[in-house]
C-alpha cells in the first residue's frame, strides 16, 4: 500500500509540474514522459531481468512506422494508429527475442544490436515509403485521439502523462507479483532458476515481449502526440538512450527512468544552448556512470534510505 | 561496359574494401582475442586516425609523399596512446567486466567524435594521395593508388602475423589469452600486456584509416560504417580467430563490392547485419572457427 500511495504521490507531483510549468518545458515534459514509457519498458529488460539490449530502436521503430504509415497512407485514425503501434513494437520484440535469446551477454548485445541496425537500414533502403531521413509528417485526423487535438500542447502533455501513468502502474504491478521474484531470480543466478524448474527461455521471452509492447506504444505515441516519424528515431543511438536514461535514474528502479529521463533530457537541453557537440555529455556521462555510480540515482537512494522502493 | 568487365571493376573494388576491412577487423579481433572485451569505439580510433592523417599531411611541406609517409607513422602512434590511456584509465578500473566496458566503450565513441566535431569541424575534408597513377585497363581506367592500398594492408597483416606467431611480445600475448591467471604466475605484466592489446588493435584502425583517407574523405562521422563492418567481420570469422577474420574480410568486402555495384550498398549492409545475427544464433563459433 505504501509502495503505491508513494507512486501516486510522485504523479500528482508530475501533474502539478505540468499544470506550472511554462509552455516551453511543459511541451518537453511530454516528450520525457513518452521517453519515460519507452524507458521504463526497456528497464522491465535490462534492469530486473539482466538482459543487456543493443536492439530497442528496432522496436521503438516498429511502433512509430505501425502507427505513422497507415495514418499517412490510408488515414487510419490516431487511437488504432496507437494500438497498432503498441501490437507492432511487441510483436518486433517476440521475433527478435526468439532468435536472440538462444544468445546471452555480449552476444546477446550485438545479435540485437545487428537485428535494429537491419531495421534501421531497411527504413533507409524502402525511403520512397517511409520517407527515410526526411521522414513522414502526421497531420490533421492522424493526431485527434479521442477528440482531442495533439496539436495543442495541453491535450498532448495530459496524453503523455496518462500514458505514462498507465505504463507505471503496470510495471509497477508486473514487478511486484510472483513472476517479478523469477525476473529477479533470472538476473541473479540464472542456473539455479533453472534447477528450481523455471524456464529462462520463457520468461525472458515474455519480458522481451512486454518491454517490445512498451517500446512500440511508446514509439507510436512519439509520431501521434508530436506529428513526425523518421529514421533517426530507429537509429542505434535510440537503443543507446533508454539504457542510459535506466543506468541514470537506476537499472532495476520503477521511477528511476523517468527521473533519467529527465535529469538527461534538461542537461542536454542546456548543453544544446552552449555548444553543437551536445552528445559529448552523453558520452561523459555513460563512461562516468559505468566507473562511479553503476546503480543510478535511485539505487543510490535505495540502498540508503529507502529500502522498500521498487 | 558488358557484364565482364563491369564485374571485374566490382570485384576491384571489393578487393580495396576488404584490405581496409581486414586491417580494421584484425584490430578488432586481437583485442577480443586476448582480453575478451568488445570495443565498440573501435570506429572512433579509425575516425581519429584519419584526423591525425589529415592534420599531419596538411603540415608537412613538400610533395604529397612526405605529408603521406608522415601520416603513417603518426596516426597509429598517437592513436595508440589514446587507446592505452583509454585502457588505464576506464577499462582497467572496470576490471574488464564484458557489459561494463561495452558501455563504457560506447562513452568514449560519443566522447571522439564529439571532439573531433570541435576540432576538426562537422565538414569532410579531402587528404591527398601520395603519388597519382592510373592503370589503363581495355574497358577502364583504375586507380594505382587503390592497388597499392591492398599491397599495403597484405604488407601489414603479414607484420601482425609475424609478431604475434614469431616475436616474443606475441608469445606473451597468445599466453595472456589462454591464461590470463597463469600467465600473471609465469610473471608477466598482464596490465601491460592489456594496454599494449589495445593500443595495437586501435593503432591498426588508424593504419587503415591513413590508407583510406586519400580514397574517401575525412569526416567525424566516418567511423560508423567500418565499426558495422569490422563487427561483421570479426563475428562471420569466428571471434578471436585471425584467419577467420581474414577469410571473412575477403568474403565481406568482395560480395559488399558485387551488391553495391549491382543493387544497392544498403541492400548490401542489410544482408550483412542480418548474416551476422544469424551466424551468432546459430554457430556462434563463426562460419570458419573450430568449434569450442
Amino acid at each position: 500500500m505504501k509502495v503505491w500511495l508513494f507512486h501516486l504521490a510522485v504523479l500528482v507531483v508530475v501533474g502539478v509540474l505540468a499544470l506550472t510549468l511554462p509552455p516551453y518545458h511543459a511541451n518537453n515534459l511530454a516528450r520525457v514522459l513518452v521517453l519515460a514509457v519507452f524507458a521504463t519498458g526497456y528497464n522491465l529488460a535490462f534492469g530486473y531481468t539482466g538482459m543487456l539490449s543493443l536492439g530497442h530502436a528496432l522496436f521503438f521503430a516498429a511502433g512509430m512506422y505501425a502507427a505513422a504509415l497507415p495514418a499517412t497512407l490510408w488515414g487510419v485514425g490516431a487511437l488504432p494508429a496507437l494500438i497498432l503501434g503498441l501490437l507492432a513494437g511487441g510483436l518486433a520484440a517476440l521475433g527478435v527475442g526468439l532468435l536472440a535469446l538462444r544468445t546471452a551477454g555480449v552476444s546477446f548485445m550485438i545479435v540485437t544490436l545487428m537485428f535494429a541496425q537491419a531495421g534501421y537500414l531497411t527504413v533507409i533502403y524502402f525511403n520512397q515509403t517511409t520517407g527515410g531521413d526526411q521522414g513522414l509528417v502526421l497531420q490533421g485526423g492522424a493526431r485527434r485521439l479521442i477528440g482531442l487535438d495533439m496539436a495543442q500542447d495541453g491535450p498532448r502533455l495530459w496524453v503523455a502523462f496518462a500514458l505514462y501513468a498507465a505504463g507505471l502502474a503496470g510495471a509497477l504491478a508486473i514487478v511486484r507479483s510472483r513472476f517479478g521474484r523469477v525476473m529477479l531470480a533470472m538476473r541473479e543466478n540464472e542456473e539455479r532458476s533453472r534447477m528450481l524448474g523455471y524456464d529462462p527461455f520463457r520468461v525472458k521471452l515474455a519480458v522481451l515481449a512486454v518491454s517490445g509492447l512498451y517500446a512500440g506504444v511508446a514509439g507510436a505515441a512519439y509520431a501521434v502526440l508530436f506529428g513526425y516519424a523518421g529514421a533517426s528515431f530507429a537509429g542505434v543511438q535510440y537503443s543507446i538512450l533508454p539504457m542510459l536514461y535506466s543506468l541514470m535514474g537506476g537499472a532495476g528502479t520503477v521511477l528511476g527512468p523517468l527521473v533519467g529521463a529527465a535529469a538527461m533530457f534538461w542537461l542536454i537541453d542546456i548543453a544544446s544552448g552552449l555548444t553543437t557537440a551536445w552528445l559529448m555529455l552523453v558520452g561523459i556521462v555513460l563512461v562516468g556512470l559505468v566507473l562511479f555510480a553503476p546503480k543510478g540515482l535511485l539505487g543510490w537512494i535505495r540502498e540508503r534510505w529507502m529500502p522498500w522502493l521498487p | 561496359m558488358g557484364f565482364g568487365p563491369f564485374l571485374l571493376l566490382a570485384l576491384m573494388e571489393g578487393l580495396v574494401s576488404a584490405a581496409v576491412l581486414a586491417l580494421t577487423a584484425v584490430g578488432l579481433s586481437l583485442v577480443f582475442g586476448v582480453m575478451r572485451v568488445v570495443n565498440v569505439a573501435h570506429g572512433a580510433f579509425f575516425m581519429m586516425g584519419a584526423v591525425v592523417a589529415w592534420f599531419v599531411a596538411g603540415h608537412v611541406p613538400g610533395p604529397p609523399v612526405l605529408g603521406w609517409i608522415a601520416a603513417l607513422l603518426a596516426a597509429p602512434l598517437v592513436v595508440g596512446a589514446l587507446a592505452a590511456l583509454v585502457d588505464v584509465l576506464v577499462l582497467k578500473r572496470l576490471d574488464y567486466e564484458p557489459e561494463a566496458v561495452i558501455v563504457a566503450t560506447i562513452g568514449v565513441l560519443y566522447m571522439l567524435e564529439q571532439t573531433a566535431l570541435l576540432t576538426f569541424g562537422p565538414d569532410a575534408r579531402p587528404v591527398a594521395a601520395p603519388f597519382e597513377l592510373r592503370l589503363q585497363l581495355p574497358w577502364f581506367g583504375y586507380s594505382g593508388y587503390k592497388l597499392f592500398v591492398v599491397l599495403a594492408a597484405a604488407a601489414v597483416l603479414a607484420g601482425v602475423w609475424a609478431l604475434m606467431q614469431r616475436s616474443r611480445f606475441g608469445l606473451i600475448m597468445r599466453a595472456t589469452q589462454v591464461d590470463r591467471t597463469t600467465a600473471r604466475a609465469f610473471g608477466i605484466n598482464v596490465d601491460r600486456v592489456y594496454a599494449g592489446t589495445f593500443a595495437l588493435g586501435a593503432g591498426l584502425a588508424a593504419v587503415a584509416a591513413v590508407l583510406v583517407v586519400p580514397i574517401s574523405q575525412v569526416h567525424y562521422l566516418m567511423g560508423g560504417d567500418p565499426l558495422l563492418l569490422a563487427f561483421i567481420t570479426v563475428i562471420v570469422g569466428g571471434l578471436g580467430s585471425l584467419r577467420g577474420t581474414l577469410m571473412a574480410a575477403l568474403l565481406i568486402g568482395l560480395s559488399d563490392g558485387v551488391i553495391s555495384m549491382f543493387w544497392s550498398p544498403t541492400l548490401s549492409k542489410i544482408i550483412a547485419t542480418l548474416l551476422v545475427a544469424l551466424v551468432l544464433v546459430f554457430r556462434p563459433q563463426g562460419l570458419f572457427g573450430a568449434r569450442a
